[in-house]
């Protein structure tokens, strides 16, 4: 009977060969580690955000005088609501929790260098549009860090050259973050972004089958294969490793729903205090913070001093510090992918990148004059400057030092 | 018709013509929906620029304005006024307008485009209350002795001079803004346009 019907399918939809393609014929590497955790999470939290998103818009209102009121109204009178606007706002943070992990792993093993090129470049748009996606989403509360955070923000597409005001005029709809901006922000966040999300995560799947998932020795498994043409080192997705990310899913939302529970604000992080007070566009907070997934970018943002009568510079750091990610399958010169092959100066390379942005992270986070002066200029600015210095170090002398590194030869089979 | 009847050249010549034709199509399509998100009609009519009289402004006195729904004052400055600035320069934070609250042409040691015509958006930087002008200088005040003469914001007690800046060791952290504006004949002003765009 579900042989009869599942022919009925095939002869009208690939249903079996697009399943075998992808899952249950699709080979990968069998010495994946905790790191190849975390693209299947993000999938995962993709479908929290968007299921949680869709019941959280049934209520919310994208009108200046009403947003606040209506999540409020959800946190308050609708039942659940709470919950699952708590799940939206831990699932927002924890994406990029998930990403910045999953990033890390391609840094790690040489994930995007050749052949899988297109699957680092699709990575990087996709994590571009989820900084568009939570940018524009955290206008929507309607809250004071929601309202000038979005200020901070729009200006500074301003401070472009020539068509500055145009630019900021045309995002905002008006002369100020108002009615029309949120409006806007309402529409690129539930439709706009997310179609191209999941067009882009479709296509990042597809580039990954393509060519064949990478592993921890950074070595292809396509070029031992059996009688049968199947990589020695190769085991099917499903069930080996489905079963294995279930495991990673069971932990994941242990850790997720501890947060949603007992701690949804994580100490001001994951929703910040200021964003409870309505947007009030004549009160102008003392202290403007983005949430902490953009706090290494806005500490750069704050590094660059204003040269020449214009903020622009720090805007092209900034900016140039977001998309530098994509030039990094050309950068590595390395002859091996994997950090394990690979010899100091990368590991070295690697480790100070990691400490810069974590530390510009936690600089992004604070105002500026909370270390003090030095020689007259903020000790946090002084800092930030020079974690910027090595932040684009990292990239910018990559093809110099992986070239020069001693590296170790790879195995030909993969080592468990 | 066999491969060898046909016209390769003119085929290209059809998929080119044809591409192009519906690329500009897709290009024209594409200017009212980006037009669509400049602002619409009523965003323009509240937000227009505010043209102000300041024939009757007698030396020493203050008008206000509004513009785009933001207290605007307009301070007719005497010498005396534009003298006691410089004395202030030691007791404000920004005495040179270093932070950009105002635009480039009021980044000077008035802040204005005219020394003794100061424009400025009435709020105050800390909290958004607005500041009341206590313009002469000394006890009359009631801000002491040694009050130069300025604005004073009742809300937490922020200070700033007659230029608009603001005192050290008080809540407000900047200056308070200078709009755009401009000049069109000696007595008329424009708030919210200068010349160079809205």
């Amino acid at each position: 009977m579900t042989k009869a019907l599942i022919n009925w399918i095939d002869a009208r939809f690939p249903l079996t060969s697009l399943w075998k393609e992808h899952l249950s014929e699709y080979y990968a590497p069998k010495n994946f580690n905790f790191w190849y955790y975390f693209g299947s999470l993000a999938l995962m939290v993709l479908v929290i955000q968007i299921v949680s998103g869709i019941f959280l818009t049934m209520h919310y209102k994208p009108d200046a005088a009403q947003a606040f009121g209506s999540v409020e109204y959800i946190m308050r009178d609708v039942p659940g609501g709470w919950l699952i606007r708590y799940i939206h706002s831990t699932g927002a943070s924890m994406f990029f929790v998930v990403v910045y992990l999953h990033m890390f792993r391609g840094l790690l093993y040489g994930s995007y260098r050749k052949p899988r090129e297109l699957i680092w470049l699709f990575g990087v748009i996709i994590y571009l549009c989820m900084m568009a996606e939570a940018f524009f989403g955290y206008l929507l509360p309607w809250g004071q860090m929601s309202y000038w955070g979005a200020q901070v923000i729009v200006n500074l597409f301003g401070a472009v050259p020539i068509i500055g005001d145009d630019l900021a005029l045309w995002i905002r709809g008006d002369y100020v973050v108002s009615d029309a901006t949120l409006n806007r922000f309402f529409a690129f966040h539930v439709i706009a972004i997310p179609l191209a999300l999941l067009a882009l995560v479709v296509a990042h799947i597809l580039a990954l089958h393509e060519v064949g998932s990478n592993n921890p020795d950074g070595i292809e498994i396509k070029k031992k294969k059996d009688a049968a043409g199947r990589p020695l080192d190769g085991i099917p997705f499903h069930p080996y490793y489905t079963v294995k990310d279930l495991v990673g899913v069971v932990v994941f939302l242990a850790v997720f729903s501890f947060i949603v529970f007992f701690m949804p604000e994580v100490g001001g992080y994951f929703l910040e205090y200021n964003n409870f007070l309505p947007a009030d566009p004549l009160k102008t907070p003392l202290h403007i913070a983005p949430v902490w997934y953009f706090t290494p970018y806005y500490a750069m943002l704050r590094a660059v001093p204003a040269l020449l009568g214009t903020q622009f510079w720090g805007v092209l750091v900034m900016g140039g510090a977001v998309l530098i990610f994509f030039l990094l399958p050309w950068l590595d010169r390395s002859p091996v992918k994997s950090i394990r092959y690979k010899g100091p100066y990368f590991k070295i390379a690697l480790t100070l990148f990691v400490i810069s942005f974590l530390v510009l992270g936690w600089l992004g986070t604070q105002p500026t004059d909370f270390l003090g002066k030095l020689g007259g200029t903020d000790m946090a600015v002084i800092l930030a400057r020079l974690f910027t210095a090595v932040y684009f170090a990292f990239f910018l002398l990559m093809p110099w030092y992986t070239r020069i590194d001693k590296t170790k030869p790879e195995p030909e089979r993969v080592t468990g | 018709m066999g491969e060898a009847n046909v016209n390769n050249g003119k085929r290209r010549f059809l998929v080119v013509a044809t591409s192009v034709a519906g690329g500009a199509a897709a290009v024209a399509v594409a200017v009212p929906f980006v037009a669509s998100m400049f602002p619409s009609a009523r965003a323009k009519a509240a937000g227009a620029p505010v043209e102000v009289d300041i024939s009757k402004v007698e030396p020493g006195m203050m008008i206000r304005a509004e513009w785009r729904s933001k207290p605007v004052w307009i301070v007719h400055r005497t010498s005396d006024m534009l003298e006691g600035l410089k004395k202030v320069d030691s007791r404000v934070a920004d005495p040179d307008s270093e932070r950009p609250m105002q635009p480039a042409y009021a980044k000077n040691e008035y802040r204005s485009r005219k020394p003794e015509w100061l424009v400025l958006v009435g709020i105050c930087t800390h909290l958004g209350c607005s500041p009341s002008d206590k313009l002469k200088a000394g006890p009359d005040s009631g801000l002491g002795e040694e009050w130069p003469g300025g604005f004073f914001c009742p809300c937490h007690g922020s200070k700033f001079d007659l230029a608009g800046r603001v005192f050290k060791d008080v809540p407000a952290p900047t200056n308070l803004e200078v709009p755009k504006y401009q000049f069109l004949t000696d007595t008329r002003l424009v708030i919210g346009e200068d010349g160079k765009g809205a």
